[in-house]
């Protein structure tokens, strides 16, 4: 699904956020990129989305070079990953409803696919009954899952998180992480950046850490113990 | 784009115009001025025109002669010429009794011309059968034998056309620094509408908005506001010709200069050509705005 050839992300700053990265990235896999703040989790979640483009290296998504997609294949790219954010980034003067289909109507779904979806996703992610309520009526942990159903409702290929549980306690991090499994399990690849290594150890996946920007541990069922 | 993107577009479009209010009033009164420049002179330029083409077409020719000319020779030339319709010949005695009626009470100031001491020369009044053939005429009749001089209110002419080629030149320069700053405008209100929602941008980016869904919204609101400016600017030209024309034109004074252009082909095409230009100043400044500070 993502496959990453030694790929290096040098900042006009002179900073090295990653340095000869190789990584693939199967279909329907569960990965967590670990490693402490500033190892290079974000470069590497905004280089799979094409948020940047690398210094060095080749980057594949499903066989294709993302490095030489134009305009509407970049457009592409991106409405076949489903990002979430550390911070939720939901619009505070809209709806959960219209937080979710925002996501379909920027890429111009039809309104009649917009209300069959959005319930679809407000189920998945539990929220069923909040569709009126605002954000900031909302707790952390039911934002994040807006964030999710957000992410979801245009059913992506790949679910790309950075931090998700970065602002949220321990019981709601690991009710979030469940619901990431879970679409796991209905078929979607989900990478998520994180530090929270009690959870990364407990799920068993595969996990990757990153550290000073260089790939160092890669193991299946794999856990972290590189420190918080 | 998708009829649900459009409406997406247009509410977003209003959203911005209320919160910017005043910024895009301002916007768009900069271009109703500039505009308003720009029409007040292209009326004016379209009047000046046909007066020279009044001017010019419907004075008689005055073809003076030599002293030596062959009077009956030039007139049969004269008749020969296609579009000729009346030759009249005026001789020098004649030529100054119709100078002291024009100086009137203050003929006695031409009393020391008279007889021997006239110094004008005999000439022929030539009336053309149409009025665009004057020029013609005029140029055939200047390479006749015998002919001193050919006028036919060229004199004026050449005087408007300096004088309209000035008002174009500044006209021209201040409708330029003009519409820079009124695109200079927009381009601020436009930005100011992109800061405001620069989080649902940075969003649509992520869910992967395509980039004219984003523009759009902007882009239109820049229109909007160049065209409130170009119907304020239409408005306002509109009227005031109507005054001009009406009121002023009824005055001889007026009148006897200029013959005003009322046919609404004219006047309609330039007021139509305003609005067609704020549409474009507005959509250009929008555009300049999200280039420049829309990276998508």
């Amino acid at each position: 699904m993502i496959e990453l050839y030694n790929v290096s992300k040098v900042y006009e700053s002179g900073v090295k956020a990653v340095t000869d990265i190789n990584l693939r990235i199967a279909k329907g896999e569960f990965v967590f990129l670990v490693g402490p703040s500033g190892a290079g989790k974000s470069t590497l979640t905004k280089l799979i989305f094409r948020e940047q483009l690398p210094t060095t290296g080749q980057i594949f998504f499903r066989g294709r070079n993302i490095l030489r997609f134009k305009g509407r294949e970049v457009l592409q790219l991106r409405r076949q990953i489903g990002i979430v954010f550390q911070d939720f980034r939901l619009l505070p003067r809209k709806t959960v409803f219209e937080n979710v289909a925002f996501a379909l109507e920027v890429i111009g779904r039809p309104r009649k696919e917009i209300r069959r979806r959005v319930p679809v996703a407000l189920a998945q992610v539990g929220l069923s009954g909040k569709e009126d309520a605002f954000p900031d009526q909302l707790s952390g942990g039911e934002q994040q899952r807006v964030g999710i159903a957000r992410a979801i409702v245009k059913r992506p290929l790949v679910i790309l998180a950075d931090e998700p549980t970065g602002n949220l306690d321990p019981g709601t991090s690991r009710e979030i992480m469940d619901l990431f499994e879970q679409i796991n399990r209905d078929g979607a690849t989900v990478i998520i950046a994180t530090h929270a290594w009690d959870i990364v150890n407990r799920m068993r996946k595969r996990v990757v850490a990153l550290e000073n920007g260089r790939l160092v541990y890669d193991e299946e069922q794999g856990s972290y113990s590189h420190g918080a | 784009m998708a009829l649900n993107s459009l409406w997406y577009c247009m509410r977003q479009t209003c959203t911005s115009l209320v919160r910017n209010f005043w910024l895009g009033t301002a916007s768009a009164a900069m271009i109703a001025v500039s505009l308003i420049i720009l029409g007040g002179f292209l009326l004016v330029a379209v009047n000046a025109n046909q007066s020279m083409r009044i001017i010019e077409s419907t004075v008689e020719i005055n073809m003076f002669l030599e002293d030596e000319a062959d009077i009956r020779d030039l007139r049969q030339r004269l008749h020969a010429l296609d579009g000729v319709e009346e030759v009249r010949f005026v001789s020098k005695e004649q030529g100054l009794r119709e100078l002291k009626e024009t100086f009137g009470e203050r003929r006695d100031l031409l009393a020391g011309f008279e007889g021997e001491n006239n110094p004008l020369p005999d000439s022929f009044r030539v009336r053309a059968e149409q009025a665009d053939l004057v020029p013609g005429l005029a140029r055939q009749i200047s390479f006749f034998p015998g002919v001193y001089k050919v006028s036919y209110g060229q004199e004026y002419v050449e005087i408007l056309v300096r004088v309209t080629q000035w008002v174009n030149l500044i006209a021209f320069g201040a409708v330029i620094l003009l519409g820079a700053g009124a695109v200079f405008l927009i381009v601020t209100t436009i930005r100011l509408s992109l800061l405001a929602r620069q989080d649902e941008i940075g969003i649509m980016r992520y869910l992967g908005a395509s980039n004219w869904y984003v523009r759009g919204p902007f882009v239109l609101e820049g229109m909007v506001v160049g065209l409130a400016g170009a119907c304020l600017a239409v408005g306002v030209l509109g009227a005031a010709y109507y005054y001009l024309v009406t009121v002023l034109g009824r005055s001889p004074l007026v009148l006897f200069f200029v013959q005003p252009v009322t046919d609404p082909r004219v006047i309609l095409s330039i007021l139509g050509g305003l609005l067609g230009l704020g549409l474009l100043m507005g959509g250009l400044g929008s555009l300049i705005s999200v280039r420049k500070f829309l990276r998508v």
